[in-house]
């Protein structure tokens, strides 16, 4: 009778905690969110530094191989910038044209060209080398102007001064990178976020 | 622990009757099922939180407007530490004065065994020199063209890590470029 006993302790019933681990797991799934599809794929360098990214209110300049892609966290942000920048250089956009823009996470286009890639799909805009950037040079100094216009439509919608976040290539020249910090300068924006890896202290 | 024998048969046991293999047949052993799903939610839980890029924070120093007079801020040399940093991960690093240097010029490399030796032990000594926790190393950062953004990201890093109270970045001027591509 004895040995009877102890083989019956052995077994526990799990169904409780197989409940648990399911919901646990349904939960991390739907909340866990997919990469987004990048236009422009820049392999950013490690730090030590564990500082996360602001959730809200963030633009990125993700610069790399000699191109600036730029975009806005916030649909309308995003809306409001492209009406302005509109507004700016003369171009009138449809309201289905703002509409699909604030769903486009980031693009690297002059101005003049900014509808073609609107009218393209996701799959189409993502392609490697098909954007070509945004102009920067002092001639044509799109991206100052985005960068403004983003900044002017972050306040008026949201009442916070838009923060920035470089996103840059670790084998890019520090000229590109300074180039762009130079135009955020140029607006007072001094303070920004490196967009960076993480790993331990001993390398 | 878990419930191992599902296996219909009571015929494995010897001595075990077949009354008993019955009765414990109703019950589906849930180990496997519990400890993927365990697997899972770690999986889940890790990525879901690593996912969300790192930043660094960078704060530069106001731009000077071009009309206006350079302010000269005049910091004692032997608190001041430059960095210069070339191509090909090329590091050097002096005390004081480019033309009158305390310490150096001399060549480093990153990581733990190259640049944060010096940083560390002049980060500790600079303030216990001058009895004064608040007069701590200035550290400038001075960086080529040719520098790639990994290595001034790399550098940053090491004054986080050292926890360097004062750091600025700053181009090079011709006589350090002088420095940095003479003798490799």
């Amino acid at each position: 009778m004895a040995v009877k006993t102890q083989k019956k302790a052995g077994a526990i019933d799990m169904t409780a905690m197989c409940d648990v681990a399911f919901l646990l797991l349904t939960f991390f799934i739907l909340t866990a969110t997919a990469k987004q599809p990048e236009p422009l794929t820049v392999e950013t360098p490690n730090s030590t530094v564990q500082t996360k990214l602001p959730e809200t209110d963030l633009a990125t300049l993700t610069v790399g191989d000699g191109k600036v892609f730029f975009g806005v966290l916030g649909r309308d942000v995003r809306e409001r910038t492209l009406e302005m920048m509109g507004i700016k250089y003369g171009i009138a956009f449809s309201p289905e044209e703002r509409q699909r823009f604030a769903l486009m996470d980031g693009f690297g286009v002059p101005i003049a060209n900014l509808k073609q890639i609107i009218a393209m799909t996701g799959s189409e805009r993502n392609q490697q080398g098909l954007q070509p950037g945004i102009p920067k040079d002092s001639l044509n100094n799109e991206l100052k102007e985005w960068i403004y216009n983003a900044r002017m439509a972050n306040i008026e919608l949201h009442q916070q001064e838009l923060k920035f976040a470089i996103k840059g290539d670790a084998k890019l020249e520090y000229p590109n990178i300074k180039k762009v910090m130079d135009i955020l300068q140029d607006q007072e924006v001094n303070s920004f976020n490196l967009v960076t890896g993480l790993r331990g202290e001993n390398f | 622990m878990a419930e191992l024998n599902t296996d219909a048969g009571g015929g494995k046991k010897k001595g075990s009757g077949k009354v008993r293999s019955k009765k414990g047949n109703n019950k589906v052993d849930l180990t496997a099922m519990v400890d993927l799903a365990f697997l899972l939610i770690t999986f889940f839980m890790l990525t879901t939180s690593l996912s969300k890029p790192q930043s660094m924070n960078l704060g530069m120093p106001d731009k000077q407007k071009k009309d206006q007079p350079e302010k000269d801020i005049e910091v004692a040399d032997d608190r001041t530490m430059t960095i210069l940093l070339g191509e090909n991960n090329k590091v050097k690093w002096y005390m004081g004065q480019f033309t009158s240097p305390l310490e150096g010029p001399e060549d480093s490399s990153y990581g733990k065994a190259g640049i944060r030796q010096p940083i560390l032990e002049k980060v500790k000594s600079v303030p216990a020199k001058y009895g004064d926790p608040k007069k701590g190393l200035i550290v400038i950062i001075k960086l080529d063209k040719k520098t790639n953004y990994k290595n001034m990201v790399d550098i940053l890093d090491e004054m986080a890590i050292a926890k360097v109270p004062t750091y600025a970045i700053v181009d090079l001027t011709k006589e350090e470029k002088a420095l940095l591509d003479n003798n490799d």
